[in-house]
Order: structure tokens, then sequence, then C-alpha cells
């Protein structure tokens, strides 16, 4: 949180390297991905089917679709730990809409509208009084997802239509899957939004500075209402994604998915004190989890060993940086 | 006098939960004996107990989202030790859990103080390497009430002065917190440090070493909750307390501890633990099914913290009054 404050009161992002070392970090992800890669594909045989890379892709996907608002959520200084909880309680919401007999149409556009929703609720609690949304989204953690307790207790849905199924089992061409090719559109969309627009621009603006940026002209809680918003939206639709996926909605879907999305975020160079990052160190981060995950898969590790090798990553690609910045320093007051 | 009590954060809390224990015993008398009562303290005494400890990471403006796992991995070291080595006394136990924790708390504080990191990463990443640790150890296995020692299983039952031991250990913890945080300088470092970290630094405060000594002492209490838990549950695997870390934050939360750092008080802190507690017992007891209790303790949160917003709204001292008009006219604008 924030406890840089001694450090340096205005963070000095935007002079002159930034886009140089941002292009560094990178570079540094891809490096390490094409690592990964090359060490997968010499570790396991099964490593290079392309129906097994297409079904390992299944894993991190719907993850992935929303890191992209909440990478711009994150560079706003802003966060939402409730976007698990709001999957499971858009899948609940799905499963009562089938249950009444709804068409396919109907359930992505409710998922969607209560993802929205919980978006929207998240957002105006924060913006309207001033709160740390780390507080706001942490008890909105816990009311979505308890929601869908109350509704399903340990019950759960599991009647949906059959041609719900291809949001989350289709393939759009070849090994590509639906899910995948919905997130690499969706990926370029969120690229442009941050780095060609004005909107995107406001969003560093506010992540450097909200007190500059609010005395810029910038709407900056409505900014921010609309991130939360966006956050709402696609976490609706990766509920989709998932529930087609499942089959199926028990309260506990995606439980704890919100760690892994920050995850993603942060390891893709994200400064979570706001104002640095981009979607293509988002989208390369993804990947690298994703290869790292299922490579681990193939040697036959098991998941919970998989959550220490993230957890060391995420540490290590923190400090690793902050390390090096110090020892150059360090360096130049020598010299 | 009522608005003396609604301003007043400790004696409303303190009001609430007397209201909501006679509403409940209003409905189930039962409820009311003492039995009953010190039944529902004693079950709520973990969660007090990593309350202190986050309370005082809190201050500091750092956030410890590790303790559940720390409980966890402590717990599961505890029980396999006592579980191989029967013969092992229990206060010997006692401390190797209190010093393993101290040491896992200080591994966060090592990267918080000296490294830089935000808390919130640092957290998020030890949280999952020391839950994918406990399968390390483990294997997965668990450690079952006939493979412990009565000793071990004995000690937090034991009953003194009407009291359980696990209800005295969470007193004296708070007792022992209360002094310190009112009469101690180190107790008090942790307000300054917090409350604002650039004037802690010119009164010779070292911001980044009361951080440290924070995770320490969060770490030190979850050792010893690990060891609480493990033995009142008579079971240790990997999922104990999973989750556990947002229920300790919510505790701090309702408590009226500022997720901004600086401001709030013990008693606060563990009567916000002890509402939860009152809320989580009291739910079976009058028959509402057990999976209202997460939407519920979601909604208190959201309520805490927007209460907490007006309370937390501090002005500096007026140097120059047109400063003061310009920043009236921000919030009017941010409004």
């Amino acid at each position: 949180m924030e406890n840089t404050m001694t450090q340096s009161a205005v963070p000095n992002r935007l002079s002159g390297n930034w886009r140089h070392y941002l292009l560094r970090w990178e570079t540094f992800l891809l490096l390490v991905a094409a690592l990964v890669f090359l060490f997968n594909s010499f570790a396991s045989p099964y490593f290079l089917d392309p129906w097994n890379l297409s079904d390992a892709t299944f894993n991190f996907t719907e993850k992935a679709i929303i890191a992209l608002p909440m990478a711009m959520l994150i560079i706003c200084r802003e966060i939402d730990l409730s976007v698990a909880s709001i999957i499971a309680l858009a899948s609940v919401s799905m499963g009562l809409a089938a249950e009444a007999g709804m068409g396919t149409g109907s359930l992505v556009a409710i998922a969607i509208a209560v993802g929205v929703a919980c978006g929207l609720f998240n957002g105006l609690v924060v913006t309207g009084f001033g709160i740390p949304s780390i507080v706001v989204t942490i008890g909105t953690m816990s009311l979505y997802r308890g929601i869908t307790y109350v509704i399903l207790g340990d019950g759960a849905f599991t009647d949906y239509p059959s041609e719900f199924a291809y949001f989350g089992q289709g393939y759009v061409y070849w090994v590509f899957s639906f899910e995948f090719v919905l997130f690499l559109g969706l990926a370029l969309v969120f690229y442009v939004l941050l780095h060609h627009t004005n909107f995107g621009r406001r969003t560093y603006a506010i992540g450097n500075n909200p007190t500059a940026a609010l005395y810029s002209g910038i709407k900056v809680n409505k900014h921010k209402l609309i991130l939360f918003v966006l956050v709402g939206a696609l976490s609706g639709l990766a509920s989709v994604l998932l529930t087609s996926r499942l089959g199926s909605t028990r309260p506990s879907i995606a439980f704890a998915w919100e760690l892994n999305i920050v995850t993603m975020v942060v390891l893709g160079g994200v400064s979570i004190l706001g104002g640095a990052g981009s979607i293509l160190g988002v989208v390369i981060a993804v990947f690298l989890m994703g290869l790292v995950t299922f490579g681990l898969g193939l040697l036959n590790v098991p998941g919970i060993v998989m959550s220490i090798i993230i957890g060391a990553m995420l540490i290590s690609v923190i400090s690793i940086p902050v390390l090096l910045g110090r020892w150059r320093a360090m360096r130049e007051r020598q010299s | 006098m009522m608005s003396a009590i609604l301003k007043n954060r400790e004696r409303f809390l303190a009001l609430v939960i007397v209201v909501l224990v006679l509403a409940v015993g209003f409905i189930t008398p039962d409820f009311l004996s003492f039995t009953s009562l010190v039944g529902t303290f004693n079950d709520t005494s973990i969660l007090m107990i990593l309350a202190m400890g986050q309370m005082l990471v809190i201050l500091t403006r750092c956030i410890d989202l590790s303790v559940a796992a720390n409980v966890a991995l402590t717990g599961m070291a505890v029980g396999m030790i006592n579980a191989a080595f029967p013969g092992v006394p229990i206060p010997l136990l006692m401390l190797f859990a209190l010093v393993m924790g101290a040491v896992l708390g200080a591994i966060n504080g090592f990267f918080v103080w000296i490294v830089g990191v935000p808390a919130i990463v640092v957290t998020l990443g030890t949280m999952s390497i020391y839950r994918g640790s406990v399968f390390l150890l483990s294997d997965g296995a668990w450690v079952n009430a006939h493979q412990m020692s009565e000793s071990f299983i004995d000690l937090p039952r034991q009953v003194v002065l009407g009291l359980p031991m696990m209800s005295w250990i969470a007193i004296a913890i708070v007792a022992l917190l209360f002094f310190a945080s009112r009469h101690w300088r180190s107790g008090r470092d942790f307000f300054t440090a917090g409350g604002d970290p650039t004037a802690a630094f010119y009164t010779g405060v070292n911001v980044g070493k009361v951080q440290f000594k924070a995770f320490v002492v969060s770490g030190t209490l979850a050792g010893l909750c690990g060891y609480l838990w493990v033995s009142r549950f008579a079971v240790a695997y990997v999922d104990v307390a999973n989750g556990f870390e947002l229920q300790v934050v919510a505790a701090c939360v309702i408590g009226g501890i500022s997720i901004m750092g600086g401001i709030g008080t013990v008693i606060g802190c563990a009567l916000g633990a002890l509402f939860l507690g009152v809320i989580n017992n009291a739910l079976p007891v009058i028959g509402v099914s057990p999976f209202w209790q997460m939407a519920i303790s979601g909604a208190v949160i959201i309520i805490a913290v927007i209460a907490n917003s007006s309370a937390e709204r501090r002005e500096g001292r007026i140097i120059l009054r047109s400063a003061v008009t310009a920043r009236g006219a921000q919030k009017v604008e941010a409004a």
C-alpha cells in the first residue's frame, strides 16, 4: 500500500526514460517467457502439440480477460478484489435465469448486467465516500459471494441450454477457441484504449498525481467510476465463459481468483502504486504465467506447489528492479 | 448522551454487541447462558488475537494478507512435531510456534522494510508461498486427533476461573497491547509511523523499521494461533484457515482501524472481532442458515468503512485561508 511515502512524495515516472524502462521490462518478460517455452518443449514431448497448447489457454483466458481492465484500474491507483465474487454472483444469476427457461442471449446479457451493477456499486462507494478501494472491495467480495451462498447453499445449477456451451467450449477456427480469440480481441481494444485515447492518457494522469489531474480538469471520480464499471462488466463476461466451460454453477466458483488476476497485472509491470504499466506487459505476463503453470502441469507438479512458484515469481519480479535501481543509484553516487 | 455513544466508536460497537446478544437471547434464551456466552467468546479468541497483529500492521499503512497461511503452516509444523515426538513438552512447542511465526512475519517485514516492495504485493506472494509450503511439508496428508498427544489438545481447553485457557490467552494479549499502545514508546511508534510518515521521519522514528516490527508481531501472533487452531479443532491440513485473512482485516475495519494508517484503538479492534464472532455464533442459534454469514459480514464491512470515512477525514491546521477555500472547492468538485 502507501508505504513508499517516505521515499518520494511525487513519483517521477513521466520524465524521459520511463518508456524506455517499460520497453525493457516487457523485453525481459518476453525473454523469460521464451526461456520457459524452450525449457518446456525440452522437458516434455507433449508440450509442442497444438491441441495441448490450445487446451492450456483455457486455464488463464478468463482471468486474463479481467486482468485487462484491472490493469487500468490499478494504474489509476485503485484495485478491485471483488472480481471473483462478481463472477460467482453473475454465474448464479445466469443459473436462476436458465432455470426460468431463458435463452442463451438473455443469459449473457444478465451476466454482464450483474457485473456492471456490482462494478457500479464498488465505484459509487469508493468515489462517493472517498474510501480506499481495497477495503470496499474486500467488503463487497464477501457480500457478493455471500449472496451466492445464500441463493445456492450447497447446491448447484447445471441446467444450461446446449448452445450456451459454445462460449467456453467452442472453437472459432482449428485450435483457436472462442475464449482465446475473444481475449486477443479484447487485448487489442484495451491496448488502443489505454495507449491511444484521451481516456487512457487521463488514466495515467490520475495514477501519477490525482490532485494535479483534478486541477487539470479531469473528472477523477467519474473516470474511476467508469473503470470500476468496466472491471465489473468484464467480470460478468468472464463469468459467461467460465460457467459455459464448466457447464455448472457452484457458490465456490472462481474462488480466490482475484489474487491470481492481481498477480498477472503486477507481473506485467503495472505499478501497484499507480501511474505506470502497459497492456502489452500484462498480455506477456498472462502468457508467461500460462506457460509456467502448463509446463509444471506436464511435469506432474501439483497445483498448490505451482502457487509457491507464482508467489515467489511475484515477489522476486517486483524486488529485482527495485534492487537494481538502488544498486545503480549507489554506483552513480560513487562515481 | 445518545449522541456521545454514537460518536465514540468503542461505545457504539459495545452497545451494538450488547443489543445483538440480548436480541438473540430474546429469541433463544439459551444463548444468554454463561456457558453459551463463554463459548461465543472462546470461539472468537483466535480471530481477536490475529486482529491484534493485523491492527499494528494496518496502523503503519501496510496490510498482512499472509496471516491465515502463516497459521496453517505453523499449525501443521507443530502438529507434525507433536505427532512424531509426543514427548516434546507443550510449552516448548508453543515457543517453537511463536518463533516460527515470527520468522515468517519477519520475511514479510524484510521485503517491506529493506527491499521496499509494497506490503500488499509481498503478502500476496508469501500467502501463496506459505500455503503451498504446508502442502510440501505435509505432502497433503492430515494430522488427525488420534495422532496428537493428550496434553497438546487439552491445553487451550483447560478451564481457569470459569474461562478456557484460549480465552485467557486472548484477553492477556489484548491487555498487553492495550497497555503497550498507550504507554510504551514502541507502542506509540506504530501510530506515529502510520499517521504521518514524513513527520515520523523528522521525529526520529524509522518508519520502515516500525513496519518490520509490526509484521514480526503479526507473524508471532499468527504462529501462536497456528498452535491454538490445530489444537482446538484437533486436526491439521493444508486448507486450515483458508481465506481467514479477510475476516481478520474485516475485524480491524469494523473496529475502526483506518486502512490509511495511524488511526484506531486496541479496544475498538477487539470489539470488531467480537462483533463478527457474535454474528457467526448467533446465526445458527436463531435458525438462520450459516450461508448468510458471509453476506452479512460483507455488508457489515461496507457499512463500517462508510461510518469510518467521516471520522477519518482530518483537516490540517489552518495556516492559509486561501488554501482552505481552494481545498473546499476541490471537495465540491470531487463530490
